[in-house]
């Protein structure tokens, strides 16, 4: 990460150096972006990929209001004022979303959720929830991009499809990237994938081991008992569709390796077994550390849900899934999350920034999310926007906003911002929709002990 | 005839791409209602690339395009298919106190529709 340099020529053309595309979690902070100041547009992205192209490139202000209040434009004043009386009367809100946004606006949403004593969750309870739970249990050998980049020679991806949903991973960190101890980068290192279909990560791989859907856990266990000297049955072969044969072929790469890694996807965390399946994975890289080094890492999405995960565990002490009703954090997975929440039809309220579950959550959520007033920010028009009581449109971090966000390794990257935008940040609108809380709880106090004296006197 | 096959969504590039553009658009809303067929199962359904199959869930029912797939890429009896508002409908609701609603690996019942 070098400095951020910036050039104006004469046809008023910015170039912003070491920018980071926030659009998955490689968060990759090498981006050369050439903008027109004039078009207020990204007219080049260099060293995007695919999607950060799209990202950069597709980049618009859109000219929207900048609230809607039940569908009709509002003011930002109006919208902080509907949000706000929304959450003062709520009794059992739902605050969900947060992992496209900065964690300055995560930070300032937590602080907003402990004030009203609602529920906090992030996309992390859908995405690699299960691996947080999994985690707790059974610990974490982990590293840094960086470090892996440099040092690991035996690649594993398991239940994953980086090609399609983090295209510069191998490029960048574990494949054909140039390391201290890997000079000659893809010849150096062993590529292993393991799915049950035959993803577009595949060619990739000098070993691809095709496992049968839904017997992650069982190869992970048997690769587990032959790490430690066990007797597995060839039968295994029938439950799993992978021959013992080829599993003794990978215990003995693994052990054997220099450093190896163990990526893992949403294959695990998704499916039957979920947070079973993560803790298999997580305790075959401890296992493995008896022979050689040996980490496990779940490859995340969005841009910044590592960041949501950071800072909730950093302000409650848990990553997601946090409830203040007795005015401290408690956690509860099944409970506290969001999904469980609306299809239960608990909440009574919810507050999704940056993110849309109306596009994603399963049907009954979004049925009852259509029920209950809901607050929406967001730089884009979202299903969720469109049936929300209150979408505040928002500039996009990264673009137009400054701030802070994690990579899916821990890592915290600064954002350098091109362009302006007219819309204020998610944060600006968090803060104002907190200020206005604060005055109507304490207005609410003030006028429920004046009621209790009158109550007393009479 | 319905048979019941195994649903796996999941993210695809077109549909990363789709959704930065608008998710009301045609790039993002195609993506996310073509579901990937292996091609014998099409050959033996009566099924061409761009036929409309219905996909039922215990939990719901959706209708998308199919395309096929070779079967050294998808096996026999497995659908893939772009996550996005089709695969809302089919996702179970029970998280088995995890936060997490099964969301691959559906057993889905595929039929024609004519």
């Amino acid at each position: 990460m070098g400095a951020a340099t910036e050039a104006k020529s004469e046809a008023n053309i910015k170039t912003v150096e070491n920018a980071t595309c926030t659009f998955c979690g490689c968060l990759c902070d090498d981006m050369v972006l050439t903008v027109d100041m004039d078009a207020k547009k990204i007219t080049k992205a260099k060293n995007a990929c695919v999607l950060g192209k799209a990202l950069f490139l597709s980049h618009e202000e859109e000219d929207r209001p900048f609230a809607l209040i039940d569908g009709k434009p509002a003011t930002l004043k109006e919208g902080v004022e509907e949000a706000a009386q929304i959450l003062a009367n709520a009794r059992f809100p739902m605050f969900y979303g947060m992992s496209d946004t900065t964690c300055e606006a995560q930070r300032q949403n937590v602080a907003l959720v402990d004030m009203v004593g609602g529920t906090i969750d992030s996309t992390t309870s859908v995405c690699h929830g299960p691996t947080g739970m999994a985690l707790q249990g059974v610990g974490e050998s982990t590293a840094t991009l960086g470090e892996i980049k440099n040092r690991a020679d035996l690649v594993i991806y398991w239940g994953g499809n980086p090609a399609e949903s983090l295209p510069r991973h191998f490029a960048r960190y574990a494949v054909t990237a140039k390391g201290m101890y890997t000079p000659n980068r893809k010849k150096d290192r062993t590529i292993v994938n393991v799915d049950v279909r035959r993803t577009k990560s595949v060619p990739v791989a000098d070993i691809f081991i095709q496992v049968k859907i839904g017997a992650d856990f069982e190869l992970l266990w048997a690769l587990r008992a032959l790490v430690k000297g066990r007797h597995v049955d060839p039968n295994i072969e029938k439950r799993t569709g992978v021959s013992l044969e080829t599993m003794k072929d990978l215990v003995e790469r693994m052990k054997n390796c220099r450093y190896g890694v163990l990526f893992f996807g949403m294959g695990l965390s998704m499916t039957r077994g979920r947070h079973f399946n993560s803790a298999a994975i997580l305790s075959l890289a401890s296992d493995l550390n008896e022979y050689t080094h040996f980490i496990a890492t779940p490859m995340r999405g969005h841009g910044n849900v590592t960041g949501a995960d950071i800072v909730v565990s950093w302000q409650t002490g848990y990553p997601f899934g946090v409830n203040f009703s007795r005015g401290y954090p408690k956690f509860n997975p099944g409970e506290f999350t969001a999904t469980d929440m609306f299809v239960r039809g608990d909440a009574d309220a919810g507050l999704i920034l940056a993110s849309d579950p109306g596009s994603n959550f399963t049907q009954a959520a979004i049925d009852h999310m259509k029920k209950i007033p809901m607050i929406v920010l967001d730089p884009k028009l979202t299903h969720t926007a469109k049936l929300a009581r209150v979408a505040f449109t928002t500039s996009h971090y990264g673009i137009n906003t400054g701030g802070t966000a994690y990579r899916s390794d821990g890592v915290p990257i600064e954002l350098r911002p091109c362009l302006d935008s007219k819309y204020p940040s998610d944060e600006e609108v968090i803060r104002a929709i907190y200020k206005r809380v604060e005055q109507l709880l304490k207005t609410r106090k003030k006028t429920k002990g004046t009621n209790n004296k009158r109550r007393k006197a009479a | 005839m319905a048979e019941t096959m195994t649903l796996i969504p999941g993210r695809t590039t077109k549909q990363g791409v789709g959704l930065l553009e608008s998710k009301f658009k045609k790039q993002y809303r195609d993506a996310t209602t073509t579901v990937e067929i292996n091609v014998e199962d099409m050959a033996r359904l009566g099924l061409k690339d761009g036929c409309k199959v219905r996909l039922r869930s215990a939990n719901g029912v959706t209708t998308v395009k199919c395309t096929g797939r070779k079967t050294e890429d998808l096996p026999t009896g497995v659908l893939f298919i772009a996550y996005g508002p089709p695969t809302s409908k089919l996702m179970g609701t029970d998280t088995g106190a995890s936060g997490m609603p099964l969301s691959k690996h559906l057993e889905v019942e595929l039929e024609r529709v004519n």
